[in-house]
């Protein structure tokens, strides 16, 4: 393949980076010829150092590609940068990375979501036009809606999450970013392209799909969960506003309700958490990483490199996740939550065979200020309309819906298990008609 | 209700080093975060297997992997093709 290098110096005026190549080699044939895309740092990249937005993982150079690294080089994409993450994507603002939080290109004063805020505020700054993120509860979904971008979270197994330093396995995708719904169809396609027997929860089905504005006909659930407690009135209202521009593009809108969602923020922090217990345990410094004192007695030596090594939200996840497996609590916390998670993939499920799609908003409140939130409670309830897409494995994708005093507010359209397509549709048909 | 003397036990199970600050924060936290999980008594119904899921195996036949001096590439610390570790005893 031909190639050429894509010189890219850009200022980083909103701290969207960690780490900035500076000359990247791209094709000059393939899909993606020339284009430079940004790569959330929690996904491998030969010779390119890759963080997790963590100490631990500072100095850490990949020896292989991520399976979606590979496919985006293969179609000519230059890999222009690393770009800045909460850290192991445990963050709803991007400020828990340690490599410093990254600024909403909106509202400089405001947090861009997270985990992939870096990737979010590169495309909405113009910094590249598209770039990949991974979504565990709404990382790639929160950070486009405050960032007034489109992100997609696809079906679990969908995209190979081959090189993906995953914290929560049985719940993250990798996913792609974009100013325009074409644009992230258009990447999706591309790491869908060929299958990877390396990643076996990972199915061969490609996307190939060309965005449709034609929704007429199709039947639009719209839960009453998503306009519950604890969402803006404003939000709500943009969002219901955008509903109404679907149904006057011919959709049904249809009520319905989703009672398990009242368990599955629960569910989804006690399962996040135990797997991200289990998951970290292998960051103690020996094989990567900072270097271990190999004088000293392994558990000394291993708690504190983790002590040096992980920020705290880091470390609060992985002691809530071993509390959670522990004797005696297993049952109660571990065991309850995956039949939580059994009752959200069950009504959805049930609602998905009445309705082709669902509709509400992506995140319940505006972008906050920086700093503002400082109780990890409190910032794990703003993940309430996100997670239920990762507990049952279905796609969801966020597009921008109107502003309010000036924020970005987002749309989200979930679907069934491996409709991407329709999801998209129904999220171009929008911004269609909204743009015209 | 979990205690300071509980955080610090979960720490050690996980080789997290914790400071007296941290421990007092975390408890604290753990607390209100836990009080917030016991709405999962509420969830009814048994866990159930999967029944669309199927293991996906591979034939366990030896393939070309990375050369070793990539793999120990990120190693802190290397001997004779080995990687260091701590002492176990």
């Amino acid at each position: 393949m031909a190639v050429q290098e894509i010189p890219w110096t850009p200022e980083d005026h909103y701290n969207a980076f960690i780490t900035i190549c500076g000359e990247a080699p791209a094709g000059k044939t393939g899909r993606l010829a020339g284009v430079p895309v940004a790569v959330k740092d929690n996904i491998s990249t030969q010779g390119i150092r890759t963080t997790c937005g963590s100490r631990i993982l500072e100095n850490y150079i990949p020896p292989y590609d991520a399976h979606v690294v590979t496919l985006l080089s293969n179609e000519g994409a230059a890999i222009v940068g690393k770009t800045n993450m909460d850290e192991f994507g445990m963050g709803t603002t991007t400020e828990t990375s340690a490599y410093g939080p990254v600024l909403n290109p909106v509202d400089p004063t405001r947090v861009p979501g997270g985990s992939s805020g870096g990737s979010a505020a590169a495309v909405a700054a113009g910094m590249v036009p598209m770039a990949l993120g991974t979504d565990t509860g709404g990382s790639i979904r929160c950070p486009a809606a405050f960032c007034g971008i489109v992100g997609l979270k696809p079906t679990y197994g969908r995209v190979s999450r081959f090189g993906l330093i995953a914290y929560a396995n049985s719940l993250e995708q990798i996913g792609p970013m974009a100013r325009t719904v074409r644009d992230v169809s258009h990447m999706m396609e591309v790491i869908t392209s060929v299958h990877d027997p390396r990643d076996s929860t990972c199915r061969a089905q490609p996307y190939t799909h060309i965005p449709q504005s034609d929704i007429a006909g199709m039947r639009i659930g719209v839960p009453v969960e998503c306009f519950g407690e604890g969402v803006d009135l404003r939000v709500a209202e943009s969002v219901r506003s955008a509903i109404g521009v679907l149904e006057g593009l011919g959709a049904e809108i249809l009520e319905c309700s989703i009672p398990s969602m009242a368990y599955a923020l629960a569910a989804y922090y006690v399962i996040c958490t135990s797997e991200a217990s289990s998951n970290l345990a292998r960051f103690d410094g020996v094989r990567y990483g900072p270097d271990v004192d190999v004088k000293k007695v392994w558990h000394e030596a291993y708690r504190d490199v983790r002590m040096a090594g992980f920020g705290t939200e880091v470390r609060r996840r992985i002691l809530l996740g071993t509390f959670a497996l522990s004797a005696g609590y297993h049952g109660k916390y571990y065991t309850k939550a995956q039949v939580a998670r059994q009752n959200v993939c069950r009504d959805f499920t049930r609602i998905l065979s009445d309705v082709d799609v669902i509709a509400g908003p992506t995140m319940p409140t505006l972008p906050f200020r920086l700093g503002e939130k400082t109780d990890p409670l409190s910032m794990y309830f703003t993940d309430i309309l996100t997670v239920p897409a990762n507990l049952a494995g279905i796609p969801a994708i966020s597009v921008p819906c109107g502003r309010v005093d000036g924020l970005p507010v987002g749309l989200q359209v979930m679907g069934r298990r491996f409709d991407e397509e329709r999801v998209v549709d129904v999220a171009y048909a929008y911004e269609q008609e909204v743009q015209a | 209700m979990v205690s300071d003397k509980d955080v610090e036990h979960i720490a050690q199970l996980a080789d997290i080093g914790i400071t007296k600050d941290d421990l007092r924060e975390f408890t604290v936290q753990f607390n209100a975060i836990l009080d917030y999980f016991d709405i999962l008594d509420g969830v009814t119904g048994e866990e159930q297997g999967e029944d669309s899921l199927c293991n996906v195996l591979r034939e366990d036949d030896g393939t070309p992997s990375l050369p070793q001096e990539d793999v120990l590439g990120n190693a802190g610390s290397t001997e004779d093709g080995f990687i260091r570790a701590p002492r176990v005893m």
